[in-house]
């Protein structure tokens, strides 16, 4: 810890004017100088002592109480300095903290990248946004053996690093499944085991997966614990539920799913969320279901894509466009 | 290092006696008045982890007197408990975040060499040396 030599001069001297003038700008300069004692990291019991210093300089024949409460008022002002001097330490911590979880963050994007197929029988529109740097959702598009495309969409209970963790083991326990078997039911009660043997018991997955059978444009889905999904009859203009009962992955071993199967018709749209969509708030209200699908339906004449960046403009917009939670939309639309 | 004198650490009070036998030291070494006061608040940091944690111990002192340059040494010594995990009382935050006070680290700011040596329930031996500049 080196005393402020450098600069006991400048202080002396704007003291002395301060004294002499009792001017606002000789003030004005004692801020600045405050401020680039900052910037070099002087702590407030360094700017004491330079200040006692200048006094004896000044002030050959100071009276000898002045000088023994100024060493009072120094000794009680070495704690704050290194209060100071911890808080510095800390917030280079927190940079470096931060620098390191973007990284990590951009790492987990490469990681948990999937291609959005593009297809002529079934057009896709899918955007996932994480609320902080790191995504709790996941959503994975994957062809099985008979050319079947498998739709998964996640979600972690919880947000951030912990949840961004024990989406990477979702990830490579899906990719590790054998191909011919791509049942949703079979899917989730494998990734059931997966998580409920690896994963702290405090977290939760949510999951919803279907199938997509272009042959006879059936989707097939089943879901453990997920946001309920939606069908769109483009016909009638309206929405169906869909979703099917089964728990949250991780609770129990011995947890079964049920498979649905739904037939889809040509201009209808499947939609598949997290709860992120369909709980957005507006100031300290949640909004309603009826009004995410009327926000949906607002732009569901629209390409699939543009299905799901335009709702998620319109949420991002009424948050005033801090997320609370990811947020995860996918659009299918069978074309053919 | 011919000069070595210490002051047991029992009760509160003997805090002040180990601050003010530092602060003579130092000031015989030749310390100024602010590094009079940094000494001095790292012999209370050391004394009262002594007086909370241990129990009792001691501090002592040495001057330190070099070809080139002067010094002062603090030794705090106790049969105490010990420290289990070193590397976690030495990171910023740790014990500060009470507080309660400046902690190991703030000890090690204030002075320019610093050494522990603990082992757990035989007790601690904190070492830190000032130079005068």
């Amino acid at each position: 810890m080196s005393t402020l030599k450098l600069d006991l001069e400048n202080y002396k001297e704007l003291l002395q004017e301060y004294i002499r003038t009792k001017d606002e700008q000789a003030l004005y300069q004692a801020e600045q100088f405050s401020k680039q004692s900052m910037q070099h990291k002087i702590s407030p019991d360094e700017i004491i002592n330079v200040h006692i210093q200048s006094l004896e300089e000044i002030y050959p024949e100071m009276p000898e109480y002045i000088q023994s409460s100024m060493n009072f008022l120094l000794e009680t002002m070495i704690s704050y300095g290194l209060a100071y001097q911890e808080h510095q330490s800390l917030r280079e911590k927190q940079l470096e903290l931060k620098s390191e979880i973007s990284v990590a963050a951009n790492m987990q994007k490469t990681l948990l990248s999937t291609v959005k197929p593009e297809l002529e029988e079934v057009e896709i529109g899918a955007l996932s946004v994480p609320a902080k740097q790191m995504n709790g959702d996941y959503h994975h598009f994957v062809y099985d053996g008979k050319g079947n495309l498998g739709i998964a969409i996640a979600d972690v209970i919880g947000k951030g690093v912990p949840a961004a963790l024990c989406m990477s083991m979702i990830k490579y326990s899906m990719d590790s499944f054998p191909e011919m078997r791509m049942d949703p039911d079979v899917i989730l009660g494998s990734l059931n085991r997966v998580v409920e043997r690896n994963v702290d018991s405090s977290m939760f997955v949510t999951m919803f997966y279907g199938l997509y059978n272009f042959e006879d444009h059936t989707f097939s889905y089943s879901s453990a614990g997920h946001e309920p999904c939606f069908y769109y009859r483009q016909d009638q203009d309206e929405f169906e539920e869909i979703d099917a009962p089964g728990l949250i992955l991780g609770v129990s071993s011995e947890s079964t799913y049920v498979r649905y199967e739904k037939k889809v018709e040509k201009g209808d749209l499947v939609i598949l969320l997290t709860d992120g969509v369909t709980e957005c708030r507006q100031g300290e209200r949640f909004i309603e279901q009826e009004e995410v699908l009327k926000v949906i339906k607002s732009f569901a004449h629209l390409p699939a894509q543009e299905i799901v960046e335009n709702v998620y403009r319109y949420f991002e917009r009424l948050q005033d466009f801090q997320l609370r939670d990811d947020f995860t939309l996918i659009v299918l639309r069978r074309n053919v | 290092m011919d000069f070595q004198s210490c002051v047991n650490i029992k009760k509160e009070w003997d805090i002040v006696g180990a601050r003010q036998l530092g602060r003579d030291i130092s000031r015989k070494v030749g310390f100024g008045t602010v590094d009079q006061a940094r000494i001095a608040t790292a012999i209370s940091e050391l004394a009262r982890n002594i007086y909370l944690y241990a129990g009792t111990g001691k501090v002592c002192f040495e001057v330190l007197e070099e070809i080139d340059h002067k010094g002062i040494a603090i030794i705090a010594m106790d049969n105490g408990p010990g420290i289990r995990e070193i590397s976690q009382v030495m990171e910023d935050g740790f014990s500060t975040s009470g507080g309660l006070g400046a902690g190991l680290p703030g000890v090690k700011r204030l002075m320019d060499e610093f050494d522990i040596q603990s082992e757990e329930g035989k007790g601690t031996e904190i070492r830190v040396v000032k130079w005068l500049r």
